[in-house]
Protein backbone atom coordinates (compact mmCIF):
# COMPACT_ATOMS: atom_id res chain seq x y z
CA UNK A 1 0.00 0.00 0.00
CA UNK A 2 1.30 3.77 -1.04
CA UNK A 3 -0.16 5.15 2.61
CA UNK A 4 2.36 8.15 1.60
CA UNK A 5 -0.14 8.55 -1.71
CA UNK A 6 -3.61 8.34 0.21
CA UNK A 7 -2.15 10.81 3.04
CA UNK A 8 -1.00 13.20 0.54
CA UNK A 9 -4.62 13.10 -1.98
CA UNK A 10 -6.19 13.25 1.88
CA UNK A 11 -4.53 16.19 3.14
CA UNK A 12 -4.67 17.87 -0.11
CA UNK A 13 -8.83 17.70 -0.43
CA UNK A 14 -9.12 18.25 3.24
CA UNK A 15 -7.03 21.38 2.64
CA UNK A 16 -9.65 21.85 -0.15
CA UNK A 17 -12.65 22.13 2.25
CA UNK A 18 -10.90 24.16 4.63
CA UNK A 19 -9.95 26.66 2.41
CA UNK A 20 -13.92 26.91 1.45
CA UNK A 21 -14.21 26.92 5.05
CA UNK A 22 -17.24 29.15 4.37
CA UNK A 23 -18.71 27.68 1.82
CA UNK A 24 -17.72 23.83 4.06
CA UNK A 25 -19.10 24.83 7.28
CA UNK A 26 -20.90 28.26 7.74
CA UNK A 27 -23.28 27.63 5.00
CA UNK A 28 -24.83 24.41 5.57
CA UNK A 29 -24.80 25.77 9.75
CA UNK A 30 -27.06 28.86 8.50
CA UNK A 31 -29.23 26.43 5.98
CA UNK A 32 -30.18 24.22 8.86
CA UNK A 33 -30.56 27.05 11.37
CA UNK A 34 -33.21 28.38 8.81
CA UNK A 35 -35.30 24.99 8.54
CA UNK A 36 -35.17 25.14 12.22
CA UNK A 37 -37.12 28.60 11.92
CA UNK A 38 -39.33 27.26 9.49
CA UNK A 39 -39.93 23.91 10.21
CA UNK A 40 -39.49 23.59 13.90
CA UNK A 41 -40.73 27.39 14.92
CA UNK A 42 -43.39 28.59 12.08
CA UNK A 43 -44.86 25.42 11.09
CA UNK A 44 -43.71 22.95 13.76
CA UNK A 45 -45.56 24.57 16.18
CA UNK A 46 -48.82 24.00 14.37
CA UNK A 47 -47.81 20.58 14.37
CA UNK A 48 -48.38 17.71 17.17
CA UNK A 49 -45.95 15.53 18.42
CA UNK A 50 -45.21 12.87 15.62
CA UNK A 51 -44.27 9.35 16.89
CA UNK A 52 -44.41 10.55 20.51
CA UNK A 53 -41.54 13.11 20.05
CA UNK A 54 -41.74 17.11 19.61
CA UNK A 55 -42.09 17.60 15.59
CA UNK A 56 -38.31 20.22 15.94
CA UNK A 57 -37.02 17.53 17.61
CA UNK A 58 -38.48 14.81 15.14
CA UNK A 59 -36.81 16.32 11.98
CA UNK A 60 -33.04 16.96 12.97
CA UNK A 61 -31.96 12.90 11.93
CA UNK A 62 -33.51 13.91 8.72
CA UNK A 63 -32.19 17.21 8.24
CA UNK A 64 -28.62 15.62 8.88
CA UNK A 65 -29.00 12.76 6.44
CA UNK A 66 -30.59 15.53 4.08
CA UNK A 67 -27.21 17.87 4.46
CA UNK A 68 -25.17 14.25 4.71
CA UNK A 69 -26.47 12.84 1.35
CA UNK A 70 -26.31 16.14 -0.58
CA UNK A 71 -22.73 17.17 0.70
CA UNK A 72 -21.10 13.66 0.33
CA UNK A 73 -22.34 13.76 -3.42
CA UNK A 74 -21.53 17.32 -3.54
CA UNK A 75 -17.72 16.80 -1.84
CA UNK A 76 -16.62 13.69 -3.84
CA UNK A 77 -18.02 14.40 -7.12
CA UNK A 78 -16.16 17.98 -7.35
CA UNK A 79 -12.90 16.09 -5.68
CA UNK A 80 -12.87 13.50 -8.57
CA UNK A 81 -14.62 15.65 -11.66
CA UNK A 82 -12.41 18.76 -10.76
CA UNK A 83 -9.17 17.92 -11.23
CA UNK A 84 -10.44 15.73 -14.56
CA UNK A 85 -11.94 19.12 -15.69
CA UNK A 86 -8.74 21.15 -15.33
CA UNK A 87 -6.37 18.14 -16.35
CA UNK A 88 -4.11 17.94 -12.97
CA UNK A 89 -5.77 14.31 -13.08
CA UNK A 90 -2.80 13.03 -14.62
CA UNK A 91 -0.87 13.04 -11.98
CA UNK A 92 -2.35 10.86 -10.34
CA UNK A 93 -3.31 8.45 -13.15
CA UNK A 94 0.79 8.27 -13.65
CA UNK A 95 2.03 7.93 -10.17
CA UNK A 96 2.07 4.43 -8.54
CA UNK A 97 -1.04 4.26 -6.95
CA UNK A 98 -3.45 1.62 -6.82
CA UNK A 99 -7.04 2.49 -7.51
CA UNK A 100 -8.00 1.42 -4.08
CA UNK A 101 -5.82 3.85 -2.84
CA UNK A 102 -7.03 6.29 -5.34
CA UNK A 103 -11.12 5.57 -4.10
CA UNK A 104 -9.89 5.69 -0.11
CA UNK A 105 -7.85 8.83 -0.17
CA UNK A 106 -10.88 10.78 -2.19
CA UNK A 107 -13.62 8.70 -0.29
CA UNK A 108 -12.33 8.91 2.74
CA UNK A 109 -11.74 12.69 2.58
CA UNK A 110 -15.56 13.62 1.33
CA UNK A 111 -16.86 11.13 4.13
CA UNK A 112 -14.92 13.46 6.52
CA UNK A 113 -15.88 16.51 5.32
CA UNK A 114 -19.62 15.21 5.41
CA UNK A 115 -19.35 13.49 8.85
CA UNK A 116 -17.75 16.45 10.18
CA UNK A 117 -20.50 18.42 8.77
CA UNK A 118 -23.13 15.98 10.25
CA UNK A 119 -21.76 16.69 13.76
CA UNK A 120 -21.81 20.36 13.27
CA UNK A 121 -25.31 20.56 12.17
CA UNK A 122 -26.64 18.23 15.07
CA UNK A 123 -24.36 20.62 17.72
CA UNK A 124 -26.46 23.03 15.83
CA UNK A 125 -29.68 21.74 16.27
CA UNK A 126 -28.97 21.27 20.11
CA UNK A 127 -29.02 24.78 20.56
CA UNK A 128 -32.46 25.05 18.88
CA UNK A 129 -34.47 22.13 20.64
CA UNK A 130 -34.10 19.15 22.90
CA UNK A 131 -31.93 15.98 21.88
CA UNK A 132 -31.74 12.94 23.40
CA UNK A 133 -29.75 9.97 21.35
CA UNK A 134 -31.01 6.84 22.55
CA UNK A 135 -28.58 4.54 20.74
CA UNK A 136 -25.44 6.94 20.45
CA UNK A 137 -23.31 3.71 18.14
CA UNK A 138 -26.18 3.16 15.71
CA UNK A 139 -26.15 6.46 15.17
CA UNK A 140 -22.64 6.82 14.45
CA UNK A 141 -22.88 3.58 12.27
CA UNK A 142 -25.08 5.42 10.22
CA UNK A 143 -23.72 7.98 10.02
CA UNK A 144 -20.42 7.18 8.93
CA UNK A 145 -22.08 4.28 6.85
CA UNK A 146 -24.26 7.01 4.76
CA UNK A 147 -21.46 9.06 4.81
CA UNK A 148 -19.46 6.78 3.00
CA UNK A 149 -21.44 4.88 0.52
CA UNK A 150 -22.74 8.55 -0.78
CA UNK A 151 -19.52 9.24 -0.99
CA UNK A 152 -18.84 6.52 -3.04
CA UNK A 153 -21.75 7.46 -5.06
CA UNK A 154 -20.96 10.76 -5.53
CA UNK A 155 -17.22 9.93 -6.69
CA UNK A 156 -18.80 7.44 -9.20
CA UNK A 157 -20.79 10.92 -10.56
CA UNK A 158 -17.79 12.74 -10.46
CA UNK A 159 -15.91 10.51 -12.77
CA UNK A 160 -19.34 10.14 -14.84
CA UNK A 161 -20.21 13.82 -15.74
CA UNK A 162 -18.19 14.94 -18.43
CA UNK A 163 -19.71 18.98 -17.69
CA UNK A 164 -20.69 21.17 -14.65
CA UNK A 165 -24.33 19.96 -15.66
CA UNK A 166 -23.73 16.28 -15.36
CA UNK A 167 -22.28 16.80 -12.27
CA UNK A 168 -26.05 18.59 -10.57
CA UNK A 169 -27.94 16.43 -12.91
CA UNK A 170 -28.46 13.29 -10.50
CA UNK A 171 -27.99 15.15 -6.98
CA UNK A 172 -30.54 17.68 -8.46
CA UNK A 173 -32.80 15.42 -10.24
CA UNK A 174 -33.03 12.26 -8.55
CA UNK A 175 -31.48 12.55 -5.07
CA UNK A 176 -33.01 15.73 -4.17
CA UNK A 177 -36.45 14.41 -4.65
CA UNK A 178 -35.68 11.45 -3.27
CA UNK A 179 -34.31 13.08 0.27
CA UNK A 180 -37.61 15.19 0.03
CA UNK A 181 -39.93 12.44 -0.15
CA UNK A 182 -37.75 10.64 1.66
CA UNK A 183 -39.77 11.19 5.00
CA UNK A 184 -37.19 13.68 6.45
CA UNK A 185 -39.55 16.00 7.78
CA UNK A 186 -42.49 13.40 8.43
CA UNK A 187 -42.97 10.05 9.61
CA UNK A 188 -44.20 7.84 6.15
CA UNK A 189 -47.03 6.80 8.48
CA UNK A 190 -48.67 10.24 7.99
CA UNK A 191 -49.16 9.79 4.40
CA UNK A 192 -51.95 8.26 2.35
CA UNK A 193 -51.84 4.61 1.68
CA UNK A 194 -50.66 4.29 -2.04
CA UNK A 195 -47.96 7.14 -0.81
CA UNK A 196 -46.93 4.66 2.05
CA UNK A 197 -46.45 1.92 -0.20
CA UNK A 198 -44.56 3.91 -2.68
CA UNK A 199 -42.11 4.79 -0.09
CA UNK A 200 -40.74 1.18 0.36
CA UNK A 201 -38.95 2.01 -3.03
CA UNK A 202 -37.57 4.69 -1.83
CA UNK A 203 -33.81 4.08 -0.18
CA UNK A 204 -33.48 7.38 1.46
CA UNK A 205 -36.84 6.40 3.50
CA UNK A 206 -34.55 3.41 5.36
CA UNK A 207 -31.52 5.49 5.72
CA UNK A 208 -33.52 8.38 7.66
CA UNK A 209 -35.61 5.66 9.50
CA UNK A 210 -32.56 3.82 10.63
CA UNK A 211 -31.03 6.92 11.42
CA UNK A 212 -34.14 8.29 13.18
CA UNK A 213 -34.28 5.37 15.09
CA UNK A 214 -30.94 5.73 16.77
CA UNK A 215 -32.23 9.12 18.01
CA UNK A 216 -36.07 8.18 19.52
CA UNK A 217 -36.04 4.51 19.53
CA UNK A 218 -39.26 4.77 16.48
CA UNK A 219 -38.73 4.49 13.14
CA UNK A 220 -41.14 3.69 9.82
CA UNK A 221 -39.41 0.59 8.81
CA UNK A 222 -36.90 -1.81 10.96
CA UNK A 223 -33.27 -0.75 11.96
CA UNK A 224 -32.64 -4.15 10.39
CA UNK A 225 -33.99 -3.51 6.99
CA UNK A 226 -32.43 0.02 6.99
CA UNK A 227 -28.77 -1.44 7.99
CA UNK A 228 -29.12 -4.08 5.00
CA UNK A 229 -30.59 -1.53 2.75
CA UNK A 230 -27.49 0.61 3.41
CA UNK A 231 -25.29 -1.54 2.90
CA UNK A 232 -26.67 -3.31 -0.20
CA UNK A 233 -26.25 0.27 -2.02
CA UNK A 234 -22.80 0.48 -0.58
CA UNK A 235 -22.04 -2.93 -2.17
CA UNK A 236 -23.75 -1.10 -5.55
CA UNK A 237 -21.16 1.13 -5.20
CA UNK A 238 -18.27 -0.39 -4.53
CA UNK A 239 -18.85 -2.89 -7.80
CA UNK A 240 -19.18 -0.18 -10.14
CA UNK A 241 -15.83 1.70 -8.69
CA UNK A 242 -14.40 -1.72 -9.34
CA UNK A 243 -16.09 -1.70 -12.49
CA UNK A 244 -14.81 1.66 -13.76
CA UNK A 245 -11.02 1.39 -12.43
CA UNK A 246 -10.66 -1.80 -14.08
CA UNK A 247 -11.89 -0.63 -17.60
CA UNK A 248 -10.69 2.77 -17.29
CA UNK A 249 -14.07 4.09 -17.90
CA UNK A 250 -13.75 7.81 -18.39
CA UNK A 251 -10.58 8.12 -16.70
CA UNK A 252 -8.44 6.36 -19.28
CA UNK A 253 -8.60 6.41 -22.98
CA UNK B 1 23.26 -2.99 -20.66
CA UNK B 2 19.02 -3.37 -20.23
CA UNK B 3 17.43 -0.28 -21.69
CA UNK B 4 15.64 2.17 -19.32
CA UNK B 5 13.05 1.91 -21.53
CA UNK B 6 11.46 -1.32 -23.87
CA UNK B 7 8.61 -0.46 -26.01
CA UNK B 8 7.63 -3.23 -28.21
CA UNK B 9 4.92 -3.29 -30.95
CA UNK B 10 2.89 -0.78 -28.75
CA UNK B 11 -0.36 0.05 -30.74
CA UNK B 12 -3.33 2.11 -29.82
CA UNK B 13 -6.64 2.80 -31.25
CA UNK B 14 -8.98 4.95 -30.02
CA UNK B 15 -12.30 4.13 -29.33
CA UNK B 16 -13.27 6.78 -32.39
CA UNK B 17 -11.39 4.44 -34.80
CA UNK B 18 -8.33 6.58 -34.54
CA UNK B 19 -5.21 4.84 -34.98
CA UNK B 20 -2.35 6.66 -33.26
CA UNK B 21 0.30 4.25 -32.88
CA UNK B 22 1.02 1.86 -35.13
CA UNK B 23 3.36 -1.15 -33.77
CA UNK B 24 5.90 1.13 -32.68
CA UNK B 25 9.36 -0.88 -31.28
CA UNK B 26 12.15 1.57 -29.35
CA UNK B 27 14.41 0.80 -26.92
CA UNK B 28 16.22 4.20 -24.67
CA UNK B 29 19.22 3.63 -23.55
CA UNK B 30 19.95 5.07 -19.60
CA UNK B 31 21.48 8.10 -19.43
CA UNK B 32 20.65 9.26 -23.28
CA UNK B 33 18.40 12.29 -24.05
CA UNK B 34 16.17 10.78 -27.15
CA UNK B 35 13.81 13.56 -29.29
CA UNK B 36 10.74 12.67 -30.72
CA UNK B 37 9.83 14.38 -33.83
CA UNK B 38 6.49 14.70 -35.43
CA UNK B 39 4.10 16.85 -36.93
CA UNK B 40 0.68 17.16 -34.56
CA UNK B 41 -1.08 14.04 -34.46
CA UNK B 42 2.12 11.86 -35.04
CA UNK B 43 1.12 9.78 -31.80
CA UNK B 44 4.02 11.49 -29.46
CA UNK B 45 1.72 12.02 -27.04
CA UNK B 46 -0.43 9.20 -26.78
CA UNK B 47 3.01 7.12 -26.85
CA UNK B 48 4.18 9.45 -23.73
CA UNK B 49 0.52 8.69 -22.31
CA UNK B 50 0.54 4.82 -22.92
CA UNK B 51 3.70 4.45 -20.72
CA UNK B 52 2.88 6.95 -18.17
CA UNK B 53 0.06 5.06 -16.95
CA UNK B 54 -2.47 7.75 -18.79
CA UNK B 55 -3.74 6.13 -22.00
CA UNK B 56 -4.57 2.18 -22.41
CA UNK B 57 -2.48 0.47 -24.92
CA UNK B 58 -4.69 -1.46 -27.61
CA UNK B 59 -1.44 -4.08 -27.62
CA UNK B 60 1.82 -4.64 -27.40
CA UNK B 61 3.77 -4.14 -24.27
CA UNK B 62 6.59 -1.57 -22.38
CA UNK B 63 8.99 -2.17 -19.28
CA UNK B 64 10.80 0.50 -17.62
CA UNK B 65 14.18 -0.90 -16.09
CA UNK B 66 12.86 -4.55 -16.70
CA UNK B 67 9.51 -3.46 -14.71
CA UNK B 68 6.07 -3.91 -16.99
CA UNK B 69 4.30 -0.68 -17.02
CA UNK B 70 0.80 -2.96 -16.55
CA UNK B 71 2.23 -5.85 -14.35
CA UNK B 72 4.48 -4.62 -11.96
CA UNK B 73 2.98 -0.68 -12.68
CA UNK B 74 4.01 0.76 -9.20
CA UNK B 75 8.15 0.06 -9.70
CA UNK B 76 7.70 0.70 -13.28
CA UNK B 77 5.76 4.31 -12.34
CA UNK B 78 7.95 5.53 -9.82
CA UNK B 79 10.69 5.80 -12.28
CA UNK B 80 9.08 8.28 -14.39
CA UNK B 81 8.84 11.58 -14.59
CA UNK B 82 6.06 13.06 -16.56
CA UNK B 83 5.88 16.65 -17.68
CA UNK B 84 2.85 16.94 -20.08
CA UNK B 85 2.48 19.28 -22.53
CA UNK B 86 -0.40 21.32 -21.46
CA UNK B 87 0.02 23.41 -18.40
CA UNK B 88 -2.49 21.82 -16.24
CA UNK B 89 -2.18 23.07 -12.23
CA UNK B 90 -3.83 23.36 -9.50
CA UNK B 91 -5.03 26.81 -8.61
CA UNK B 92 -5.20 28.44 -5.29
CA UNK B 93 -2.06 24.92 -4.20
CA UNK B 94 0.97 27.26 -2.76
CA UNK B 95 4.39 26.14 -4.89
CA UNK B 96 5.80 24.45 -2.02
CA UNK B 97 2.65 22.26 -1.33
CA UNK B 98 1.68 21.28 -4.95
CA UNK B 99 5.67 20.07 -5.28
CA UNK B 100 5.51 18.29 -2.02
CA UNK B 101 1.88 17.11 -2.95
CA UNK B 102 3.82 15.11 -6.39
CA UNK B 103 6.24 13.98 -4.39
CA UNK B 104 4.28 12.60 -1.45
CA UNK B 105 2.16 11.07 -4.16
CA UNK B 106 5.21 8.89 -5.30
CA UNK B 107 5.52 7.89 -1.80
CA UNK B 108 8.75 9.67 -1.02
CA UNK B 109 8.91 10.78 2.38
CA UNK B 110 9.10 14.63 3.03
CA UNK B 111 12.56 15.85 2.10
CA UNK B 112 12.08 19.17 2.37
CA UNK B 113 16.06 19.94 1.43
CA UNK B 114 15.45 18.28 -1.83
CA UNK B 115 12.68 20.27 -2.55
CA UNK B 116 14.60 23.41 -2.07
CA UNK B 117 17.28 22.65 -4.74
CA UNK B 118 14.37 21.59 -7.12
CA UNK B 119 12.91 24.77 -6.60
CA UNK B 120 15.99 26.56 -6.78
CA UNK B 121 17.71 25.33 -9.72
CA UNK B 122 13.78 25.85 -11.32
CA UNK B 123 13.97 29.61 -10.08
CA UNK B 124 11.29 29.06 -8.47
CA UNK B 125 12.23 29.39 -4.72
CA UNK B 126 11.51 32.79 -4.69
CA UNK B 127 7.89 32.15 -5.39
CA UNK B 128 7.26 28.49 -2.82
CA UNK B 129 4.39 30.00 -0.93
CA UNK B 130 2.70 32.01 -4.24
CA UNK B 131 -0.46 30.69 -4.99
CA UNK B 132 0.40 29.49 -8.50
CA UNK B 133 -2.46 30.97 -9.83
CA UNK B 134 -0.81 34.48 -9.19
CA UNK B 135 2.59 32.86 -11.34
CA UNK B 136 3.51 33.64 -15.16
CA UNK B 137 3.18 30.96 -17.95
CA UNK B 138 7.15 30.49 -18.14
CA UNK B 139 6.83 29.92 -14.23
CA UNK B 140 4.48 27.49 -14.25
CA UNK B 141 6.14 25.57 -16.94
CA UNK B 142 9.10 25.42 -14.50
CA UNK B 143 6.59 24.76 -11.68
CA UNK B 144 5.19 21.00 -13.78
CA UNK B 145 9.24 20.64 -14.12
CA UNK B 146 9.83 20.45 -10.30
CA UNK B 147 6.89 18.59 -9.88
CA UNK B 148 7.98 16.06 -12.33
CA UNK B 149 11.08 16.21 -10.89
CA UNK B 150 9.72 16.15 -6.95
CA UNK B 151 10.23 11.44 -6.75
CA UNK B 152 13.57 11.76 -8.49
CA UNK B 153 12.87 10.58 -11.02
CA UNK B 154 15.06 7.93 -13.96
CA UNK B 155 13.81 8.36 -16.90
CA UNK B 156 11.92 12.15 -17.36
CA UNK B 157 9.39 12.91 -20.28
CA UNK B 158 8.93 15.94 -21.56
CA UNK B 159 6.33 16.45 -23.42
CA UNK B 160 6.94 19.53 -25.87
CA UNK B 161 8.56 21.42 -23.07
CA UNK B 162 8.78 24.76 -24.99
CA UNK B 163 6.14 25.07 -26.67
CA UNK B 164 5.02 28.42 -26.45
CA UNK B 165 8.15 29.55 -24.47
CA UNK B 166 9.83 32.83 -25.23
CA UNK B 167 13.40 32.42 -26.64
CA UNK B 168 15.16 33.12 -22.81
CA UNK B 169 13.04 30.65 -21.06
CA UNK B 170 13.85 28.20 -23.32
CA UNK B 171 17.94 28.14 -23.55
CA UNK B 172 17.47 27.93 -19.67
CA UNK B 173 14.97 24.56 -20.31
CA UNK B 174 17.80 23.36 -22.38
CA UNK B 175 20.61 24.10 -19.40
CA UNK B 176 18.23 22.35 -17.15
CA UNK B 177 18.24 19.61 -19.37
CA UNK B 178 22.24 18.72 -19.75
CA UNK B 179 22.42 19.13 -15.93
CA UNK B 180 19.62 16.71 -15.70
CA UNK B 181 21.26 14.19 -18.05
CA UNK B 182 24.56 15.26 -16.32
CA UNK B 183 22.68 13.77 -12.74
CA UNK B 184 22.22 10.59 -14.76
CA UNK B 185 18.28 10.73 -16.07
CA UNK B 186 17.34 9.77 -18.60
CA UNK B 187 15.22 12.38 -20.67
CA UNK B 188 12.55 11.78 -23.40
CA UNK B 189 11.50 15.09 -25.08
CA UNK B 190 9.15 15.70 -27.90
CA UNK B 191 9.06 18.79 -29.59
CA UNK B 192 8.09 19.77 -33.02
CA UNK B 193 11.20 22.48 -33.10
CA UNK B 194 13.65 20.82 -35.27
CA UNK B 195 15.99 22.99 -33.85
CA UNK B 196 15.82 21.77 -30.20
CA UNK B 197 16.32 18.19 -31.22
CA UNK B 198 19.06 19.32 -32.98
CA UNK B 199 20.44 21.20 -30.17
CA UNK B 200 19.81 18.78 -27.22
CA UNK B 201 20.06 15.25 -28.43
CA UNK B 202 21.68 11.98 -28.60
CA UNK B 203 19.23 10.41 -30.55
CA UNK B 204 16.90 11.72 -32.82
CA UNK B 205 13.59 9.48 -33.55
CA UNK B 206 11.27 10.37 -36.22
CA UNK B 207 7.41 9.59 -35.82
CA UNK B 208 4.91 10.02 -38.58
CA UNK B 209 0.94 9.20 -38.55
CA UNK B 210 1.95 6.79 -35.58
CA UNK B 211 4.73 4.78 -37.38
CA UNK B 212 8.16 5.47 -35.75
CA UNK B 213 10.00 6.11 -39.12
CA UNK B 214 13.44 5.88 -37.77
CA UNK B 215 15.36 6.39 -34.42
CA UNK B 216 19.07 7.59 -34.90
CA UNK B 217 21.88 8.99 -33.57
CA UNK B 218 21.51 12.56 -34.24
CA UNK B 219 25.38 12.83 -36.12
CA UNK B 220 24.88 9.91 -37.61
CA UNK B 221 21.62 10.78 -38.75
CA UNK B 222 23.16 14.10 -40.16
CA UNK B 223 25.73 12.68 -42.20
CA UNK B 224 23.34 10.10 -43.41
CA UNK B 225 20.92 12.93 -44.42
CA UNK B 226 23.87 15.16 -44.74
CA UNK B 227 23.57 16.66 -48.10
CA UNK B 228 26.06 19.96 -48.70
CA UNK B 229 25.46 22.93 -50.30
CA UNK B 230 28.05 24.99 -52.02
CA UNK B 231 26.96 28.71 -52.82
CA UNK B 232 28.75 31.02 -55.38
CA UNK B 233 28.15 34.37 -54.94
CA UNK B 234 28.24 35.62 -58.85
CA UNK B 235 30.05 38.82 -59.86
CA UNK B 236 27.89 39.13 -63.04
CA UNK B 237 24.01 37.76 -62.07
CA UNK B 238 23.18 34.88 -64.72
CA UNK B 239 19.79 34.86 -66.70
CA UNK B 240 19.95 31.03 -67.43
CA UNK B 241 22.65 28.22 -67.04
CA UNK B 242 24.77 27.79 -69.57
CA UNK B 243 24.23 24.46 -71.35
CA UNK B 244 27.79 22.96 -70.95
CA UNK B 245 26.98 23.32 -66.80
CA UNK B 246 24.16 21.01 -67.37
CA UNK B 247 25.44 17.87 -66.30
CA UNK B 248 25.84 19.33 -62.86
CA UNK B 249 22.99 19.75 -60.31
CA UNK B 250 22.95 23.47 -60.24
CA UNK B 251 20.29 26.15 -58.95
CA UNK B 252 20.09 29.56 -59.49
CA UNK B 253 18.73 31.78 -56.65
CA UNK B 254 18.67 35.31 -55.53
CA UNK B 255 17.62 36.52 -59.55
CA UNK B 256 20.42 34.70 -60.90
CA UNK B 257 23.01 36.47 -58.59
CA UNK B 258 23.94 33.10 -56.86
CA UNK B 259 24.62 29.60 -57.93
CA UNK B 260 23.84 27.17 -55.75
CA UNK B 261 25.68 23.72 -56.24
CA UNK B 262 24.36 21.04 -54.03
CA UNK B 263 26.77 17.54 -53.23
CA UNK B 264 27.05 14.51 -50.79
CA UNK B 265 29.74 15.67 -48.53
CA UNK B 266 30.57 11.59 -47.93
CA UNK B 267 31.32 11.06 -51.14
CA UNK B 268 34.60 10.06 -52.43
CA UNK B 269 34.20 13.16 -54.59
CA UNK B 270 31.88 15.77 -54.67
CA UNK B 271 32.75 17.07 -57.84
CA UNK B 272 33.39 20.68 -56.79
CA UNK B 273 36.82 20.78 -58.32
CA UNK B 274 35.40 19.27 -62.09
CA UNK B 275 32.74 22.30 -61.48
CA UNK B 276 35.11 25.19 -60.30
CA UNK B 277 37.10 24.18 -63.60
CA UNK B 278 34.19 24.23 -65.73
CA UNK B 279 33.10 27.84 -64.74
CA UNK B 280 36.49 29.17 -65.51
CA UNK B 281 36.03 27.64 -68.67
CA UNK B 282 32.72 29.33 -69.28
CA UNK B 283 33.91 32.47 -67.90
CA UNK B 284 31.59 32.69 -64.80
CA UNK B 285 33.46 34.29 -62.34
CA UNK B 286 32.29 34.81 -58.66
CA UNK B 287 33.08 37.39 -55.80
CA UNK B 288 32.59 34.75 -52.76
CA UNK B 289 31.38 31.52 -51.65
CA UNK B 290 30.37 29.31 -48.96
CA UNK B 291 29.26 26.02 -47.77
CA UNK B 292 26.15 24.62 -45.77
CA UNK B 293 24.95 21.73 -44.08
CA UNK B 294 21.35 20.42 -44.18
CA UNK B 295 20.00 21.04 -41.65
CA UNK B 296 17.82 18.08 -39.05
CA UNK B 297 14.39 20.32 -40.66
CA UNK B 298 15.35 19.43 -43.99
CA UNK B 299 16.54 15.78 -42.97
CA UNK B 300 12.45 15.54 -41.21
CA UNK B 301 10.83 17.45 -43.68
CA UNK B 302 11.82 15.16 -46.52
CA UNK B 303 11.30 12.19 -44.59
CA UNK B 304 7.81 13.11 -43.87
CA UNK B 305 6.81 13.68 -47.01
CA UNK B 306 8.33 10.22 -48.82
CA UNK B 307 4.87 8.97 -46.92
Amino acid sequence: MNFSAIRTIYTFEMARAFRTLLQSIVSPVVSTSLYFVVFGGAIGSRIQEVDGVDYGSFIVPGLIMLSLLTQSIANASFGIYFPKFVGTIYEILSAPVSYVEIVVAYVGAAATKSILLGLIILATASLFVPLRIEHPFVMVLFLVLTAVTFSLFGFIIGIWADGFEKLQLIPLLVVTPLTFLGGSFYSISMLPPLWHTVSYFNPVVYLVSGFRWSFFGKSDVGVAASLAMTLVFLAVCLVLVAWIFRTGYKLKR
Amino acid sequence: MQPILSVRDLSKTYANGFQALKRVSLDVRKGEILALLGPNGAGKTTLISIVCGIVNATGGSVSVDGHDIVRDYRRARSLIGLVPQELTTDAFETVRATVNFSRGLFGKPKDPAFIETVLKDLSLWDKKDEKIITLSGGMKRRLMIAKALAHEPQLLFLDEPTAGVDVDLRRDMWALVRRLRESGVTIILTTHYIEEAEEMADRVGVINRGELMLVEEKAALMRQFGRKELTLELQTPLVELPAALSRYPLELRDGGRELVFSYDARGERTGITALLTALNEEGIRFRDLRTEQTSLEDIFVSLVRQK
